[in-house]
C-alpha cells in the first residue's frame, strides 16, 4: 500500500527503442551534428580512395597554368579551385593530401590520448608515489619546448609520416595526462566508487567501469580540439622542412607552400585552410553531440528535440 | 478585506523546461500578520519555496513565468513594482535566511564586513552600521562578539553561521523574515537553540515570520499557522494545533501518520553469540580523534542503531568496519576473524557478507549504469554467486522484493525518485546475499513519507531474511520503531548503549537526555509543554 505513490512517476515512462535506432534518431535531432558526420565521412572517403584516383594528376606540373585563379571553368572541373605555383590542380591536391593529413592527425591524437589517459588513470588511482613519478614525467615533457624536441627527434630519425606522428604524440601526452588525473582524483572520492569498493570490485574494474566513462566526455572534447592543433603543428614542422617532405603533401604543407604567394594568389593557402577549418569544426560539432548522446542523464535534450521536429 | 502585512493571492508560476511546461505552483494564497509565524510545510518538489522566491524576485524569467496572482505588501502589489523598488524592499523590509549559511556567506570577507555591508547598502553611515553590527552579533548569542566580527565564515560552526545569517537578516529591522529550511542542515540540539532564538527575536521586534520546512517538528515548535503544500497546491491551511489534531486532507493525514517515533518499541532479541565483536577502535585524523576507543557486540539478525550528531564519528565507524578507511588500532571480530587484519583475498570473500547502503542514492549509484548493470555488477565481481544466465531473472526478483518493477531494470538512476533510488541501492546490497547491512544515514535525505516506506522495507527484509543491520542516524525518533539496541555516540566515544526502551524511556547520560529533549515532536501540544518546562527550568 505504502509503495503506491512512489511508483507512479517511474512507470509513466514510455518504452525505450533499441540502441542503434535511438542514436540515429538523436543524430537526426541535431542537424549540425548530422552535417558534420557526413562531412567527416566524405573526408575519410577522400583519404581512402583519393590517392589512387587522383594521385598522378595531383603531381603533374603544368607551367602554363601557374597560380591559375579559381572558378575558371574552361580549364576543366579539376581546376575549379585554381592551381598552385607549379600549375598543379588544387582540388586534386587537397583530396590526395587528405590521406597524409588524416593519418598524421588521427595517429598523433589517438596515440597521445591513449597513452596520456592510461598514465593519467594510473597516476590518479595508484599509490601517491607512482602518481608523483608519472606527474614529474609530464612536467619534463611540458617544460621542454615542443618544437625543439621535434627538431632534435626528426633530425636524428629523419622526417617521415611515422616519425612526425611520434613527435606530435609525445608533445601532446601531458594534456590528457593532467586532465585525466585531476578528474580521477575527484571522481574516486565519489560515493558510487565507495559503493563499488564495498562490493569488492578490483581497482581495474573501478577505474575502467566506474571512473573512465565519467572522464571520457571531457577527453573527447580535448581530443577534437587537439586534432586542429596537431594539423597546424604538422604544417609548422613541414614549413621548417623537417615534417612531411615534398612530393608528399598534407594540408598543412600546402598552406606553408602558399604562404609566399599570399599577396598575389590567396587561393593557394585558402583552400587547404578551409579544409582544416571544416574538418575541425565538424569534429567539434560531432563531439559536442556525442557528449550529450552518451550521457544518460542529458540524452533527453536530444530526444525531446527529435520529438518536436517530428 | 482586512489588510495583512504580507499577502500572496492566487499566485501561479510556470517553468518552461525541455520536458514541457511545469506548473510549479497553482493558485497559491496565504498571508502573514505582524508578530505571527506562518509555516509552509511540504515535501521536496511540492513548490513550497516558489512563492517566497516570487516575493523576493528570485525567480529567473525565463524559464520561469508568473502567470497569475499578486503579492500585496504595504498596500502595493510587489509584482507590479520596478526592479529598483523591489531591491529597496528586499533585505530592508523583507529579509531571508537560507538552509545552508556557508554557501550564502562570502568566504573572502569577514563576517563583520558582510553585516555592515547590508546596512551601508541601504544607506546607513559606516560608524552607525558598525555599532549596530556589534549589537546584533551580541544579541544572537555569538561568544566574544567583538572578535567574532573580524573572523571569516569558515571559522564558525554550522549553528553559529546560521545565527550570523539571522543577525545579517535582522540588520535592517525587516517587517517580514522568510526562513527557507533554516535548521535542516543543523544537529538537533543546535536546531532547538536556533528556533528558540528566532522566536525570541520575533517577540522583541514584532516581525512576521514565514518558515519553509519539510519537518512537522519544526512546525509544531514555532508556527502559529500552517499551510500544507502538495504538488504545487495548498491542500490544507489553518491553526497549527487544529491541523495536527484533525487534519482534513488525506495528504496531511498521510504526512502526520508518516512521522517516525510513534509505533511500538520492539522487544530486544534474546542474547546469543555475537556475530560481530568490535573492540577499542581508534582513528585519528591529524590531531582530531574521530574514534577514541569504540566497541560493541552485534548478534545475528539484530539491528543496532548508532546515533550521534555531526562529528561524533558514526560515519567513520561505518567506513572503517567496511575497510574503506584503515583504523589506527582496535579489532573487529566477524565470526571470530579480525576484519582489520584479513589478507586481501579473504577480505574479498568477506565483502559478500558485509554490505552498505549510503546516505544519498543520487551519489551512490553510478549515473551511467542502468539498474540492471548496477545490480548485476555484484555477480560480475563475485561470479560464484550466480551463473550469468540467471542474472536477468534474479534482478527482476530483487526489484520485486524492494517494491520496484522488473521493467525498471533497463532504466538509469536519474529516471527514478529519491525513494526509488534508495530501493535500488538496497536491491544492490541484497544481490550479494549479505548477513550484515550497514545503513549510513540511509533515510536522512528522504522525505518523511518516503522515509517511512524505506524503513518499512528494511523491517520486512530483516524479518524475512534475518539480516543484521547497523543503522546510523543523527535523529533518535527514526530508530525508535526499528532498532533492537541503540548506541549513542559523542566526540568519537560511546556515551550510552542499551535497548531501545532503556534509552528512550530512562536515558542515563545527560547527553542522551539532551538529545531526546532537543528532538522535535510533531505534536504542537507536546512541544508547547516542553517549552514551558524549559522556561520553568530557566526561571
Amino acid at each position: 500500500m505504502s509503495t503506491a505513490p512512489a511508483m507512479t512517476d517511474g512507470t509513466a515512462l514510455p518504452n525505450e527503442p533499441s540502441a542503434p535506432r535511438r542514436f540515429l534518431r538523436m543524430l537526426w535531432a541535431d542537424k549540425f551534428a548530422l552535417a558534420a558526420l557526413l562531412f567527416l565521412l566524405l573526408v575519410v572517403l577522400m583519404a581512402v580512395i583519393g590517392p589512387a584516383l587522383l594521385g598522378e594528376v595531383a603531381q603533374k606540373q603544368n607551367l602554363r597554368g601557374r597560380n591559375a585563379p579559381p572558378f575558371e571553368w574552361d580549364r576543366g572541373w579539376l581546376w575549379w579551385m585554381g592551381a598552385d605555383s607549379l600549375g598543379r590542380p588544387l582540388f586534386a591536391r587537397i583530396i590526395v593530401a587528405a590521406r597524409n593529413t588524416m593519418t598524421v592527425a588521427a595517429g598523433a591524437v589517438l596515440a597521445s590520448a591513449l597513452i596520456g589517459t592510461t598514465l593519467g588513470l594510473i597516476a590518479g588511482y595508484a599509490s601517491r608515489r607512482v602518481g608523483e613519478a608519472i606527474m614529474r614525467l609530464a612536467d619534463v615533457i611540458m617544460s621542454f619546448p615542443s618544437l625543439l624536441l621535434a627538431v632534435i627527434v626528426l633530425y636524428i630519425l629523419g622526417p617521415s609520416v611515422t616519425n612526425v606522428i611520434l613527435v606530435l604524440a609525445i608533445t601532446r601526452i601531458p594534456v590528457y595526462l593532467r586532465t585525466t588525473r585531476a578528474e580521477v582524483l575527484e571522481i574516486r572520492e565519489r560515493m558510487f566508487v565507495s559503493a563499488a569498493r564495498v562490493m569488492g570490485a578490483s581497482s581495474r574494474r573501478i577505474v575502467l567501469r566506474h571512473i573512465l566513462p565519467v572522464v571520457l566526455p571531457t577527453l573527447m572534447t580535448i581530443a577534437t580540439l587537439d586534432f586542429a592543433y596537431v594539423m597546424l603543428a604538422e604544417s609548422a614542422l613541414s614549413f621548417l622542412g623537417i615534417g612531411i617532405q615534398p612530393p608528399e603533401i598534407t594540408w598543412g604543407l600546402m598552406i606553408a607552400q602558399g604562404k609566399e604567394h599570399l599577396t598575389r594568389a590567396w587561393w593557394l593557402s585558402f583552400w587547404p585552410g578551409l579544409a582544416i577549418i571544416l574538418t575541425t569544426l565538424s569534429l567539434n560539432l560531432l563531439s559536442n553531440w556525442m557528449r550529450i548522446a552518451l550521457d544518460p542523464t542529458q540524452r533527453w535534450r536530444l530526444e525531446m528535440r527529435g520529438r518536436t521536429d517530428a | 478585506m482586512p489588510d495583512h502585512l504580507l499577502e500572496v493571492r492566487n499566485l501561479s508560476v510556470e517553468f518552461h523546461t525541455a520536458a514541457g511546461v511545469v506548473k510549479a505552483v497553482r493558485n497559491v494564497s496565504w498571508h502573514v500578520d505582524r508578530g505571527e509565524t506562518l509555516a509552509i510545510l511540504g515535501e521536496s518538489g511540492s513548490g513550497k519555496s516558489v512563492s517566497t522566491a516570487a516575493i523576493l524576485d528570485l525567480i529567473d524569467m525565463p524559464p520561469g513565468r508568473i502567470t497569475s496572482g499578486e503579492i500585496r505588501f504595504d498596500g502595493r502589489d510587489l509584482l507590479r513594482l520596478g526592479a529598483a523598488e523591489r531591491r529597496d524592499i528586499n533585505g530592508r523590509r523583507i529579509a531571508m535566511i537560507f538552509q545552508d549559511p556557508l554557501s550564502h556567506l562570502n568566504p573572502v570577507y569577514t563576517v563583520g564586513w558582510q553585516i555592515v555591508e547590508t546596512m551601508t547598502a541601504h544607506g546607513q553611515s559606516r560608524a552607525r552600521a558598525q555599532a549596530e553590527a556589534l549589537r546584533l552579533v551580541t544579541r544572537v548569542g555569538i561568544p566574544d562578539p567583538a572578535a567574532a566580527l573580524r573572523k571569516y565564515p569558515h571559522e564558525f560552526s554550522g549553528g553559529q553561521r546560521q545565527r550570523l545569517m539571522i543577525a545579517m537578516a535582522l540588520a535592517m529591522k525587516p517587517d517580514v523574515l522568510i526562513a527557507d529550511e533554516p535548521t535542516t542542515a543543523l544537529d538537533v540540539t543546535v536546531q532547538a537553540e536556533v528556533l528558540a532564538l528566532l522566536k525570541e527575536l520575533q517577540r522583541e521586534t514584532g516581525m512576521g515570520v514565514v518558515i519553509i520546512t519539510h519537518d512537522l517538528g519544526v512546525v509544531a515548535e514555532i508556527a502559529d499557522r500552517v499551510v500544507v503544500m502538495n504538488s504545487g497546491e495548498i491542500v490544507e491551511a489553518g491553526n497549527t494545533r487544529e491541523v495536527y489534531r484533525s487534519p482534513q486532507h488525506p495528504y496531511t493525514r498521510k504526512l502526520i501518520g508518516a512521522a517516525p517515533g510513534k509505533g511500538d518499541m520492539p522487544e530486544p532479541l534474546p542474547r546469543a553469540e555475537p556475530v560481530l565483536k568490535v573492540r577499542d577502535v581508534v582513528k585519528t585524523y591529524g590531531t582530531f580523534a574521530a574514534l577514541a576507543g569504540v566497541g560493541f557486540d552485534l548478534m545475528p539478525g539484530e539491528t543496532l542503531a548508532v546515533v550521534g550528531e555531526s562529528g561524533s564519528g558514526k560515519s567513520t565507524l561505518a567506513r572503517i568496519l567496511l575497510r574503506l578507511d584503515e583504523p589506527d588500532a582496535g579489532e573487529a571480530l566477524w565470526k571470530g576473524r579480525d576484519l582489520f587484519r584479513l589478507p586481501p583475498a579473504e577480505l574479498f570473500a568477506l565483502r559478500r557478507d558485509l554490505q552498505m547502503v549510503f546516505q544519498d542514492p543520487t551519489q551512490s549509484l553510478n549515473p551511467r549504469m542502468t539498474v540492471f548493470q548496477l545490480i548485476s555488477e555484484a555477480w560480475a565481481i563475485h561470479p560464484e554467486i550466480l551463473p550469468k544466465a540467471r542474472w536477468r531473472a534474479r534482478v527482476a526478483e530483487l526489484l520485486a522484493q524492494v517494491g520496484l518493477k522488473p521493467e525498471h531494470a533497463s532504466r538509469y538512476p536519474h529516471q527514478f525518485s529519491g525513494g526509488q533510488r534508495q530501493r535500488i541501492a538496497i536491491a544492490r546490497a541484497l544481490a550479494l546475499e549479505p548477513e550484515l547491512i550497514i545503513c549510513d544515514e540511509a533515510v536522512s535525505a528522504l522525505d518523511v513519507s518516503v522515509q517511512a516506506q524505506v524503513i518499512e522495507l528494511l523491517t520486512k527484509l530483516r524479518r524475512e531474511m534475518g539480516i543484521a543491520f547497523i543503522f546510523i542516524a543523527h535523529d533518535l525518533p527514526v530508530v525508535r520503531d526499528f532498532a533492537d539496541h541503540v548506541m549513542v555516540m559523542q566526540k568519537g566515544r560511546v556515551v550510552e548503549y542499551g535497548t531501545v526502551r532503556q534509552v528512550f524511556e530512562a536515558p542515563r547520560e545527560p547527553y542522551t537526555q539532551a538529545l531526546l529533549a532537543a528532538g522535535l515532536d510533531p505534536d504542537p501540544e507536546v512541544q508547547a509543554a516542553r517549552r514551558a518546562e524549559r522556561v520553568a527550568i530557566r526561571a
